[in-house]
């Protein structure tokens, strides 16, 4: 378990960062909490290794209007424990500590869990359930993608080649805005056999806004809208059985995927009468 | 896990020290990272690195082979691959089905991760990328990874020198079997499946080797965390054609852990032995984790069938019992040890007269097993105790009450089992009352009850087992029937060595040659032998050492099945009292006195009948070293003493042995909860009572019990070295093999003892170091089912889990039977 021999850079700049990817043969290292294993397994083998943990650009949590913004290379660890980030993304304090362990969310980041595009990354979900957006940047261009289109396949993003994620947009909580979060996995810290994250908006005693996604069940994140059903008064067991029904896992040998459907509706339930029931998240 | 230890001192201390929670010396110098495993080692300079080239197959055969390119690889001195391997001898095999096996492929693989080739490089990084180079082509063969699929006669066939793939099979029968179920109320069967798995040490296997020529012949140094048994040193001279003299073995003084897996490095001893040959430099390996899960070693997979014979009040006359182990490729050895490591304790706990038994080992394409804690009992009682269940429940009684009715009474020891078990003490039902009381078992059952009315799924479960310790080697013999047995050839063992030499500061030095992996040999061995010189721990200083060339040692020696208690104390008494016996003489010269009269106490040797006239025990052993003139003829203050257990004889025509020197008993009652809706389950208070015989030091035996517990859950509920059906294996890295976690073993434990001392043993000990993983994955599964019994489903195979029990529920209501 020895990787391939490559090239490792550690550029200051940005700019550098972006001229190095432009070699098909580069790949960004973020905090190597999923590159570095695959690179010793020689499943991946990049000829360079664009390090990009002293690139001052991609750093800082930013409070901007009705919204969050992460650089890509803020831990996963240093989010959790930014203050107000229960009030402000709940759903992201819930999700956070379900991300691995604690020692790999001190390496991890942000914007290497969006781009990394596991598909069962919590992140990724909250990011999608929330219709967060990735800031992407190459030497031509910097353009946002929206978190819900960004996740293409496993492990597959809509990032072009030469294109870096710089920053995640997070729209924080509204007054009206309820979230709920479960997931099971066999242990703590395992990727998730099924998460489901819940957006859920009140207005004028109304279900405005009703998002539930899931991980674990399909090769991406998936969001499915139920304000509509819920507004027509649908018992959240009807609704999380229809959700359910509408999944088709893939099984393997933590999860087969009768399983991973039944655990769709019973966690889609759980969250749906939290986000119901439970306090506002603004 | 929040532990709760026993409410007061369990025991009477045997001496000072023998008994007391001292601490382990071992830990300060581990904690800190300072200790010296194998590969902190660097015991030859310029020893150059292998890599291992693997199959990606399951079953293949190799049709072309070419390692010029990687030998012609930056820093690559050989490349050895099936040309090379092919010139050994396979190794001696424990029976002799034509299965022949080599540390690696030659003609074809059968395995995947069975090594093909080794490349020999100044780096492992070079060695890696050259060995990606080696181009093997394979022409690939149908694989069979089950058993009973193995045993079709149109099952693909391992090994084209034996008829089928079955590599041993033995029934045997013992008692009145036939009259007791023909007379039976009734007749109670169940069909169990035991998976595989591993210990997952944290430490992976590591070989330096060096091959050496001079005038005097061929000789290789091995250093190795191999820990015995050192049968194995004789089976890796056989396959390099070497005399046993001519294999040097060193195993570092610490090893990573092991639990048994690491027994299984003596092939790869071979191997890199070769490479070192071919590359006339030492060669250095350690493995890494991925190897280590596809192709180190693992517990066997065992599918059986178990009837009983048993009268309306559930007293159990006689038990049938049918095992397949599935061994993979090769019957590597020990194997096929693991169906006959329990042989005497066949029958558990219970007093039951007759037993039938057909045993099977089956080749398929999944990586040779052997030893890992628990080795057999796991897989015996997890049969054995469902069974029992099954009983309690045809009966209509409480599974409490059902094994009161059947354990063995105190008053039966030394019992005999029908098998040839000589189990040595006992209070089962001690065991068991005090195992209810500290569950509080009546409260988790009436919890659970009330729990059903809300339909919540709680469940309580309990295993009651023997725990056998201080194998006795002969028992491998079962598996060759005895008209095939050579006279005069037969094996026993269950000898140990120990060295203890006193200086001339009267400071004693224990030379241990039990290859420990963390157990905490040294602490107990100064205790011991501290108590039996009458001095304080401070000037008894215990090694750990094992070199074949200068340690004393024989085939038995090792660490495995829980002998170090049993067996390497006994052996460091024996030797202690040696030396102790040469200081009496010294002290008798200064005290004028005859040596007969005098006692070691207090760091003096005293008259017994006047402890006033006393020497400090320094000063007697100073005069042994500093005026021996004093003394008449030959006195030695270094004493080699080995144990061997008058108990441990070879089988009996009849097929019975005496397995292990020593029977200890456990009681394991588990309660769960199993989610209705996700069906996780989750455990949540474990209770353990154990009777080891005398406690050497509490502080082990609940670290023992602990890791016990935790490897038995791992087993019960995560970890799973799974095969697809095309024989690839589907748990090959830590994101899939699950190893239990803090976060995982976050529940309730009570321990307790009850201390019926062995009288085979001089302390009374015996092992401690294996008992609950045997009991605990079965235990677990009881408590599953009864939490599942409102559902109608039962717990006959493990792992269970979440998807486990959703796919039982799924079955049973399509009305299919699951298996
Ligand atoms: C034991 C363990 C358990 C884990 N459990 C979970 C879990 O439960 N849930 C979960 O979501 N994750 C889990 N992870 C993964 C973890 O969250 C990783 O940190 C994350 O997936 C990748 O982040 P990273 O910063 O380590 O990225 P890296 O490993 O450095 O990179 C990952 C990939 O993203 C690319 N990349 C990184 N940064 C950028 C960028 N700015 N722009 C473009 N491409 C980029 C890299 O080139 C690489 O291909 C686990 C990891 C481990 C080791």
């Amino acid at each position: 378990m020895k990787a391939a021999p490559f090239r490792y850079e550690r550029p200051l700049e940005l700019v550098s960062a972006l001229t190095l990817v432009r070699d098909p043969e580069a790949k960004a290292l973020a905090g190597g909490q999923s590159l570095v294993p695959v690179m010793a397994m020689r499943l991946a083998r990049p000829q360079v290794l664009v390090d990009l943990a002293r690139i001052g650009e991609l750093e800082g949590i930013e409070r901007r209007d009705g919204e969050l913004v992460t650089g890509a290379m803020v831990r996963q660890r240093t989010l959790e424990r930014f203050a107000g980030l229960e009030h402000e993304l709940p759903l992201v304090a819930a999700a956070l500590p379900y991300v691995g362990h604690r020692e790999v969310r001190n390496r991890g980041t942000v914007g290497g869990s969006i781009a990394h595009a596991d598909p069962s990354a919590e992140l990724a979900l909250v990011a999608a359930t929330l219709r967060a957006r990735i800031e992407a940047r190459s030497l031509e261009r910097g353009r946002e993608i929206s978190a819900a289109e960004f996740v293409r396949g496993p492990f597959q993003t809509a990032l072009e080649p030469g294109e870096l994620v710089t920053a995640v947009r997070w729209p924080t909580a509204g007054p009206e805005d309820r979230f709920a979060f479960a997931e099971v996995a066999r242990r703590h810290g395992d990727f998730a056999l099924c998460g489901v994250a819940v957006h859920l908006r009140r207005g004028q005693g109304r279900v405005a806004l009703a998002r539930v996604g899931l991980l674990g069940v399909a090769a991406v994140p998936v969001v499915h809208e139920v304000a509509e059903q819920l507004d027509g008064a649908a018992d959240p067991a009807a609704v999380a059985a229809d959700v359910a029904g509408q999944l088709e896992p893939a099984g393997d040998m933590h999860a087969s995927a009768g399983y991973r459907r039944r655990l769709a509706r019973v966690l889609v339930e759980r969250c749906l009468r939290q986000a119901l029931g439970g306090p506002s998240g603004g | 896990m929040t532990v709760t230890a026993p409410p007061a001192a369990p025991q009477e201390t045997a001496g000072r020290h023998v008994g007391a929670a001292v601490e382990r010396i071992e830990d300060p110098r581990l904690l800190v990272g300072r200790g010296g495993f194998i590969d902190d080692l660097d015991p030859i300079p310029g020893a150059l690195e292998a890599a291992i080239v693997r199959s990606p197959h399951a079953h293949a055969r190799i049709t072309a082979f070419d390692a010029a390119r990687a030998r012609r690889a930056p820093g690559v001195r050989c490349v050895i691959g099936p040309a090379e391997v092919a010139q050994m001898p396979p190794f001696p095999l424990t029976v002799k089905t034509p299965m022949p096996y080599r540390p690696a492929a030659t003609d074809r693989v059968r395995y995947v991760g069975e090594p093909v080739a080794v490349v020999v490089a100044t780096s492992r990084h070079l060695a890696e990328d050259a060995a990606e180079l080696v181009a093997v082509e394979y022409e690939p063969l149908t694989a069979v990874v089950d058993v009973r699929a193995a045993l079709h006669p149109d099952a693909p066939r391992l090994h084209d020198e034996a008829d089928g793939n079955l590599a041993t099979d033995r029934t045997m029968q013992f008692g009145e079997l036939d009259g007791a179920f023909a007379n039976a109320d009734a007749v109670v069967e169940g069909s169990f499946s035991f998976p595989r798995y591993s210990s997952t040490p944290i430490e992976t296997y590591g070989v330096v080797a060096h091959w050496e020529h001079d005038g005097a012949g061929d000789q290789v140094t091995a250093w190795c965390n191999f820990h015995g048994p050192f049968t194995m040193q004789p089976v890796i001279a056989g396959a390099l054609g070497l005399a046993p003299g001519q294999v040097r073995l060193i195993v570092p003084e610490d090893i990573g852990g092991s639990f048994g897996i690491k027994s299984g490095v003596y092939a790869y001893v071979a191997l890199l032995a070769i490479a070192s040959r071919h590359a006339a430099a030492p060669v250095r390996w350690i493995e890494d984790r991925i190897e280590h899960l596809l192709a180190s070693s693992a517990g066997n997979d065992r599918e059986m069938e178990f009837a009983a014979a048993v009268d309306r009040d559930g007293r159990v006359r006689a038990l049938r019992l049918d095992l397949i182990d599935n061994v993979g490729a090769y019957l590597r050895p020990p194997e096929p040890a693991t169906l006959y490591r329990c042989f005497g304790n066949l029958t558990g706990a219970y007093a039951i007269d007759a037993v039938a038994l057909r045993s099977r080992a089956v080749v398929t394409n999944k990586a040779p097993t052997g030893l890992n804690r628990g080795f057999g009992g796991q897989q015996l009682y997890f049969g054995l105790e469902r069974l029992m269940d099954k009983i309690a429940a045809r009966v209509g009684v409480d599974p409490v009450q059902l094994r009161r009715r059947n354990l063995i009474e105190r008053d039966a020891f030394p019992y005999s089992t029908p098998t040839g078990g000589q189990y040595d003490s006992g209070d089962y039902e001690a065991v068991l009352d005090l195992a209810v009381a500290r569950s509080g078992y009546e409260e988790l059952c009436r919890r659970r009850d009330e729990g059903r009315r809300d339909g919540r799924l709680r469940g309580v479960g309990i295993a009651t087992i023997v725990d056998p310790s201080g194998t006795n080697l002969g028992y491998v013999s079962i598996a060759t029937p005895p008209e095939r047995r050579v006279r005069g050839r037969e094996k026993s063992g269950s000898t140990e060595h120990v060295r203890v030499s006193v200086d001339a500061g009267g400071e004693v030095t224990v030379i241990l040659g039990s290859t420990p992996q963390g157990q905490g040999h040294r602490t107990v061995a100064r205790q011991v032998v501290a108590d039996r010189l009458g001095i304080d721990v401070e000037h008894v200083h215990a090694r750990v050492e094992m070199d074949t060339a200068t340690t004393p040692w024989t085939v038995s020696s090792g660490s495995y099945s829980s002998r170090f208690a049993p067996l390497t104390t006994s052996a460091a008494i024996a030797a202690a009292d040696r030396v102790a016996e040469v200081l009496r003489r010294a002290a008798a010269v200064l005290l004028e006195c005859e040596a007969g009269e005098l006692e070691l106490a207090g760091g003096q040797i005293r008259v017994a009948a006047e402890p006033e006239r006393a020497v400090l025990f320094r000063h007697a052993a100073g005069l042994v070293h500093w005026d021996p003139g004093m003394l008449d003829g030959e006195a030695l203050l270094y004493a080699d003493a080995a144990y061997t257990p008058p108990q441990s004889r070879h089988a009996t025509t009849n097929d019975e042995i005496n397995s292990s020197l020593c029977y200890g008993f456990v009681a394991d009652v588990v309660a769960v909860e199993v989610d209705p809706e996700t069906l996780e389950v989750r455990v949540e208070a474990v209770t353990s009572v154990h009777d080891c015989g005398t406690v050497l030091n509490p502080l082990l035996v609940e670290g023992q019990t602990s890791g016990s517990i935790a490897h038995g859950l791992g087993g019960a509920t995560l970890e799973e070295l799974r095969y697809g059906p095309d024989g690839q294996m589907v748990a090959a890295s830590f994101m899939d093999y699950l190893c239990p976690t803090a976060a995982e073993l976050g529940f309730e434990v009570a321990f307790d003892h009850v201390v019926t001392p062995s009288p085979h043993t001089p302390l009374g000990a015996k092992g401690a170091a294996e008992g609950s993983t045997m009991s605990i994955p079965v235990a677990l599964a009881n408590a599953v089912s009864d939490a599942l019994a409102p559902l109608g489903v039962e717990i006959d195979r493990l792992p269970v889990h979440g998807t486990v029990i959703h796919e039982l529920l799924a079955n049973r209501q399509k009305g299919s039977e699951w298996r």
